[in-house]
């Protein structure tokens, strides 16, 4: 092997999950010392890449060469042990462990199983300087971290193995301004020691900042490998990522005779730090969409209009002001949720089907809180026939039904009752491409019957298709505003990823 | 709807009739009644060893076991601790644990048997032993759901709290029910079907806490509270409210059990209800409640009961050791959630 063989070589990397064709054959080569960039929409590949890359998942085919030797990455040690540190977006630190011992965790130095915690605050000590931050303790707990030093821990975590590619999914997303030029001078510091960084973020400006090379993905392929950084036209990456390939099937929008009465109006609802000034309205009967990135504020702003989530402004329901800090009280008024994370924030995994349903609207089907089982069963028949939910039986535990499926009741739950709104984040997460429209179909039709719908996703063809209009978010502001019919994607991800205005 | 059978057709709105067209369709599978669920795979475990337990009694002790008095003591001895174990049970379904129920009952029939509340009669001193019950756990209950105190900590603090208290207010002191409030005592004396009246109580109070578990909103609440809580506070559900009423539940039990104690001992002790905590917590698990909260049953929690009774009644009878019986009853916990463990695994 020539000393110009690239560091990490994949070669037609496969991984299928059930009913998803998560890669398609990709290719990727990283050199030594570089910053190699990954950007691609969501469910284009990328964390499955890295999972692989991470030893988390397996491929199904393909080819890993580290070092010029092929590797087979079976488990997250192995991994490690070949030179290859994972950094995740959520840090996975322990809170309540000193720096050193996060450091060290899992490979302690030890004598006789006693830790040597002087050798190994000396050593993080190293670390942290080789980082140019000397001035975190060694012994400093790490829950009393700002995110940014979290972050300079999780990467001398890295470098305490012998590491020679690091792996950063959207490091910059919990950073401020200064601290992204932090981070971007400590990895320009380990690529000249010729460790290699593969670099996933989807705002582009830190791509070209930081990045050699980029490799776009697309419907699980490289869509582009190995463009240079800084001067690929922004159009480029963009109509590379763009056109993706999934069959989309929307519903038709109705020809609207003109809005409906408005239900919800938000007037400079402002969460310091995280949005601001956000006003819009939404109508009955209609869709509208919030396009923006992770962390741009959307799912926060979703919250705020809920009432989960502390902000100042004003949101009024039919006219009526909606009060912050209690759920419970936006519910009577005819609002309904549906979270992003389906199975933490929504589902009652042991409890029926019947039961997710009819949860919200319990007060409907009971008196003096003695609950009327038939008209309860009936009611949630009549909804699992309506919304097509599969398999149809009410009493069946809803943790053996599909995400397609699960989604669907979570819907079903806010239709017992009058729904004014309803707010949807994230509705198709994990919900395969067949029954997403049936999703699509049901959310339309719940809008044609009067109720208004917020809708945020990170998918843009789904914003685009399924919504009337469409909001775009960046750094939690609404950057454009326009009726969906009169964007594509292309501009919709430009805005989002560079932030240019039409 | 050929075969409408009279008065109901006659009533049904045209919403109903869908109600009924599927109640016929499901009919035939129906495993949905109450008397199926009693005999549901889960409780079917502890029924057996229920009935295993029975056996042994009837093999070694055929003379004593099956009579009406051991009966009565059976009974008797698990209408105190199984009063408190439904209150036990909403609170673990709902997430939480309760750790200071056997000092709560303790300072209930404390309270309810000083020489000022005997003063008032029978029925004060029961009203009495209801509100000190209620009212520990209430600030149980504020504690965890306001001032966000983890339960374990809140409920040990009232544990070590509400014992002390008892045991200023006695003075240490055991606390005869006066002459003229023996009302109290016939609960435990006076029979009705050869059964005291107060095994009817207990039976009334596990009734009770099936339908509200079964049947209200406020049981299928509590279920979503510890299954998921977040989920439930989305969906519009007052957690924190809920979690004060649970505690509050338990606490209700506890001053019920007070009554009972009182007139199964004719006192009031600060001794009363020692380590009943861990007798209801164990049955509670026994009777395969999740300890994580979100799932469980009334009717396992006194099937476990009764088992860890009649351990203790079998031990009594065949004059074996009691830290024999301790180590047989230790043995069954972990036996029990073992194999309920892998009954959980089997079904995914």
């Amino acid at each position: 092997m020539s000393a110009e063989a690239p560091l990490l070589l994949m070669r037609g990397i496969v991984k299928q999950f059930p009913g998803v064709r998560a890669l398609d054959g990709v290719d990727l080569e990283v050199r030594r010392g570089e910053v190699h960039c990954l950007l691609g929409q969501n469910g284009a590949g990328k964390s499955t890449l890295i999972k692989i890359l991470a030893g988390a998942h397996q491929p199904d085919e393909g080819v890993i060469a580290f070092d010029g030797r092929e590797v087979r990455l079976t488990s997250p040690t192995a991994a490690i042990r070949q030179g290859i540190s994972t950094i995740y977006q959520e840090l996975d630190l322990v809170d309540g462990l000193s720096v050193a011992e996060n450091v060290f965790l899992g490979h302690e130095r030890a004598r006789f199983g006693f830790v040597r915690s002087g050798e190994d605050n000396r050593a993080t000590r190293e670390l942290l300087a080789r980082l140019g931050h000397p001035e975190i303790r060694p012994s400093t707990e790490v829950g009393r971290l700002s995110p940014a030093a979290k972050q300079v821990v999780s990467m001398a975590r890295a470098l305490s193995h012998d590491t020679r590619l690091i792996i950063m999914d959207e490091p910059s997303a919990a950073l401020a301004h200064d601290e992204v030029a932090n981070l971007f001078r400590i990895v320009r510091e380990l690529t000249a020691q010729g460790v290699a960084v593969v670099y996933i973020s989807h705002r582009l400006e830190e791509i070209r900042e930081i990045g050699d090379r980029v490799t776009v993905l697309k419907d699980g392929r490289a869509a582009a490998v190995g463009l240079p950084a800084k001067s690929t036209a922004t159009s480029e990456i963009v109509s590379l990522m763009t056109g993706r390939n999934v069959e989309y099937v929307f519903p038709p929008r109705r020809e609207r005779p003109g809005s409906g009465p408005e239900v919800l109006r938000v007037e400079g609802l402002t969460v310091p730090g995280v949005f601001a000034d956000v006003s819009f309205t939404v109508g009955a009967g209609e869709i509208v969409g919030l396009a923006g990135l992770v962390g741009s504020g959307r799912s926060e702003i979703i919250e705020a209009v809920y009432g989960a989530r502390r902000a100042s402004g004003t949101v009024t329901l039919e006219g009526r002001p909606v009060r912050r800090g209690g759920a419970a009280a936006t519910v009577k008024l005819g609002m309904g949720l549906a979270p992003e994370e389906r199975k933490a924030q929504a589902l009652l995994l042991d409890q029926s089907v019947a039961a997710n349903i009819t949860l919200a609207g319990l007060d409907g089907y009971s008196r003096f809180g003695w609950i009327d089982r038939r008209r309860e069963s009936a009611r949630a028949r009549d909804l699992i026939e309506t919304l097509d939910i599969r398999p149809g039986d009410p009493e069946r535990p809803i943790r053996t039904l599909s995400g397609g499926n699960q989604q669907k009741a979570v819907l079903a739950r806010w239709l017992v009752g009058t729904r004014r709104l309803l707010l949807l984040d994230e509705p198709t997460r994990g919900v395969d491409v067949g029954a997403r429209a049936e999703l699509y179909a049901v959310i339309r039709r719940l809008a044609d019957e009067g109720i208004g719908v917020l809708l945020v996703s990170s998918e843009v063809p789904e914003v685009l298709g399924l919504a009337d209009r469409v909001l775009v978010i960046r750094e939690g502001r609404i950057i454009h505003r326009s009726d969906a019919r009169d964007l594509d994607e292309h501009q919709v991800l430009d805005m989002i990823m560079e932030g240019s205005a039409l | 709807m050929t075969d409408s059978r009279g008065p109901q057709a006659e009533k049904a709105p045209p919403a109903d009739e869908h109600v009924r067209v599927e109640a016929q369709a499901r009919k035939p599978a129906a495993r949905t009644g109450p008397l199926a669920r009693f005999g549901e795979a889960r409780h079917l475990g502890l029924l057996v060893a229920l009935a295993l337990l029975v056996v042994v009694g009837l093999v070694t002790r055929p003379e004593n076991f099956a009579t009406t008095s051991n009966l009565v003591s059976v009974l008797s001895l698990a209408a105190t601790i199984g009063v408190i174990t439904v209150g036990m049970t909403f609170v673990i379904i709902g997430g939480g644990i309760d750790l200071s129920v056997g000092a709560i009952m303790a300072l209930a029939s404390v309270w309810a048997t000083t020489l000022a509340t005997q003063s008032y009669g029978p029925f004060v001193m029961i009203l009495c032993a209801v509100l000190v019950g209620t009212g520990a756990g209430l600030v149980n209950g504020l504690l965890i759901s306001y001032g966000r105190v983890v339960p374990f900590i809140a409920t040990l603090a009232m544990l070590v709290a509400a014992r002390g208290l008892a045991q200023r207010m006695s003075d240490r002191k055991t606390q005869l029910v006066q002459q003229g409030n023996e009302t109290i005592v016939e609960l435990s004396t006076t029979r009705v079907l050869g059964l005291p009246l107060l095994v009817y109580i207990f039976a009334l109070v596990v009734l009770a806490g099936w339908i509200l578990l079964n049947r209200t909103t406020f049981g299928r609440r509590t279920y979503a509270v510890g299954g998921n809580p977040e989920a439930a506070r989305l969906a519009g559900i007052d957690v924190r409210r809920h979690t004060l009423l649970l505690y509050a539940l338990s606490g209700l039990c506890c001053g019920i059990a007070a009554v009972l104690i009182m007139a199964r001992t004719t006192t009031g002790s600060s001794t009363h209800g020692d380590l009943y905590e861990l007798d209801a917590i164990a049955a509670v698990i026994i009777g395969g409640t999740l300890l994580t909260g979100g799932r469980g049953t009334i009717i396992g929690s006194i099937l476990g009961l009764m088992i860890f009774t009649l351990i203790t009644n079998l031990f009594i009878l065949n004059g074996l050791n009691t830290s024999d019986q301790l180590i047989a009853k230790g043995l069954i916990i972990v036996v029990a959630v073992l194999l309920q463990r892998r009954g959980l695994e089997s079904r995914t």
